[in-house]
């Protein structure tokens, strides 16, 4: 759409600015002073330069933290892409209640509160007192403890994270489903196009720009996460379930190490602001592709 | 009868999303010594003095009342601003429109995390600890940006030709805004108000340093209560249940519209 060319409308943006720059503004500036300084306590504190920022980025356990990151948010996009994608397509394109039923429940997990969510893990992976903690530990037989044990620590924040958000991959795809005239599937079975053929040549590349959306929001929110994975494992057993967010809080809170958790904030944010950068950059060429 | 297969694998999902739900809802129906010493997956007698604490006590259920009140404080606040701020970026082109809209967006995807400690000295610092007003403001650091993506996606299907016919039949800005345009989009004003609730209801970090008694979240509440007296995990689970609630009844009255809201994929 052409648009206006007008500075004015600079005023009715400034509510805006004003409300957020105080929200991240302020509190950035306090990050990197802090992340500067070498501090005792109010009245002694001595500035130290980078120091902080050299000491974090050689510190292994912020290393693996963001290498378990990666994982997980890898993991995370290969699971619940194809999952969404798949449950999508067995929903009706057409119907009454029934369509919004499901849309209701599918959307369900999306509105209860990040650490009922944890709770909710917690209370179902019990092997004492959970269902599947029990079907897994007494029916199958295998020693559940998800606590301590580092490999079934990582299944089940990724369980939970995958019952948790693949219903946001799946509203997604079928937005992008609906939308799609029923002219084109006619036109495929005048064709007899098979079933793959139809999503290959029709369905796929009419969801792009959803899935591309949901390929971004997933990956920037999993990469945040905090916490889910901290109710149910604490980050443990050790740091294997440690993410960035949980370290950091562990540094800033726990340890109360403020200059070496504000350079690391600063770092954290440093990627995430180049995610975010990648991510604009691919939203608005999607945009643009629809467009054409 | 291949719609009736992808019927199965539907329903099939739908059971394991609601299972985890179920299984709370089951226990929060049985008292403590039941829940130990046995597993049932039907409550055999129900009970519910669970929630029958939760609503009598003043301590939980103020954590409700509480969570209402940042909750609608911070979506109020939201559309108010993000609504003349929309407007702007879908109708106007004006000096550093692009950068601004990004910076916007980068505090959608900052890491609560990192504003944590600096956040708490903020507001710590103007007084406003453990108010409803300073859980609200925080939250819009996440929710602003939010609602103006949205909003500005649902303005911007809106043909430009009304705006040029109402200034020509002699409407002012503001009048034309609330009088024609609100309306129009009015759909939009109900995704946007809905995913800031969500947003709000779910989100425990921000919530959880600024809160100390008084503005205390429901969320926050269950954490500290079920930590300082052993695990009543009917009790746990009976709250758990109760904030499942208003996030059910708000996505019941925009079913129409999610689909919709979410496609947009502004999040």
């Amino acid at each position: 759409m052409q648009k206006w060319q007008n500075q004015r409308a600079w005023f009715l943006v400034i509510p805006v600015v004003v409300l957020v720059a105080f929200n991240a503004l302020i509190p950035l500036m306090t990050v990197v002073n802090y992340s500067v300084q070498d501090i005792f306590d109010p009245t002694h504190r001595i500035f130290v330069g980078t120091e902080w920022y050299q000491e974090m980025l050689l510190n292994s356990r912020l290393q693996h933290a963001l290498l378990r990151q990666l994982i997980f948010s890898g993991l995370v996009l290969l699971i619940e892409l194809p999952l969404g994608v798949a449950i999508a397509l067995t929903m009706p394109r057409r119907g009454g209640w029934a369509i919004s039923a499901t849309l209701v429940i599918i959307a369900l997990p999306l509105l209860i509160p990040w650490n009922v969510i944890g709770t909710i893990w917690v209370i179902f992976l019990r092997p004492d007192v959970g269902l599947l903690g029990h079907f897994i530990d007494h029916t199958l037989g295998i020693h559940f403890d998800y606590p301590t044990v580092p490999l079934q620590a990582w299944i089940s924040v990724m369980m939970m994270e995958v019952w948790h958000w693949t219903p946001l991959v799946v509203l997604l795809a079928y937005a992008g489903l609906r939308s799609i005239p029923d002219a084109y599937y006619q036109a495929a079975s005048i064709d007899a196009a098979s079933r793959w053929a139809v999503f290959r040549y029709i369905e796929l590349p009419k969801m792009r720009g959803v899935l591309t959306i949901a390929v971004l929001l997933r990956f920037m929110d999993s990469f945040l996460i905090y916490t889910e994975p901290f109710v149910l494992t604490g980050g443990g057993p050790g740091d294997a379930t440690t993410f960035l967010s949980i370290y950091l809080v562990k540094l800033a809170v726990g340890e109360f190490d403020v200059g070496k958790a504000a350079a690391f904030s600063i770092i954290y944010f440093l990627i995430v602001l180049l995610f975010s950068y990648v991510f604009y950059q691919v939203l608005l060429r999607a945009q643009r592709g629809e467009v054409r | 009868m291949k719609d009736r297969g992808r019927f199965i694998w539907l329903l099939v999902y739908l059971l394991v999303l609601l299972l985890p739900i179920y299984w709370m809802l089951n226990m929060s129906l049985r008292d403590n010594n039941d829940i130990m010493s046995r597993l049932a997956f039907f409550p055999d007698h129900p009970v519910l003095h669970n929630y029958i604490e939760i609503l009598t006590d003043p301590s939980w259920y103020w954590g409700y009342i509480n969570s209402f009140a940042y909750v609608s404080i911070n979506t109020a606040i939201c559309l108010v601003v993000a609504l003349p701020a929309a407007y702007a970026f879908s109708r106007y082109r004006f000096l550093g429109d692009k950068h601004l809209f990004f910076w916007l967006l980068t505090n959608r995807m900052a890491p609560a995390a990192v504003f944590l400690l600096p956040v708490f000295q903020l507001y710590s610092a103007l007084g406003l600890l453990d108010t409803y007003i300073a859980v609200a403001l925080a939250h819009t650091l996440f929710n602003v940006p939010l609602a103006v993506w949205i909003l500005e996606g649902f303005m911007s299907g809106v043909p430009r030709e009304i705006d040029e016919t109402a200034f020509i039949d002699g409407y002012s800005l503001p009048r034309f805004f609330l009088v024609v345009f609100i309306p129009l989009i009015r759909a939009g004003v109900g995704v946007t108000a809905f995913f800031c609730f969500m947003f709000s209801w779910v989100e425990l970090l921000f919530a959880r340093t600024l809160t100390v008694t008084n503005a205390k979240p429901i969320a926050v509440v269950m954490t500290r209560t079920v930590s300082a007296s052993g695990l009543d995990w009917g009790l746990l689970a009976a709250a758990g249940m109760l904030t499942i609630v208003p996030g059910a009844l708000v996505i019941y009255f925009v079913r129409n519209y999610i689909a919709k809201g979410f496609a947009l994929g502004r999040v």
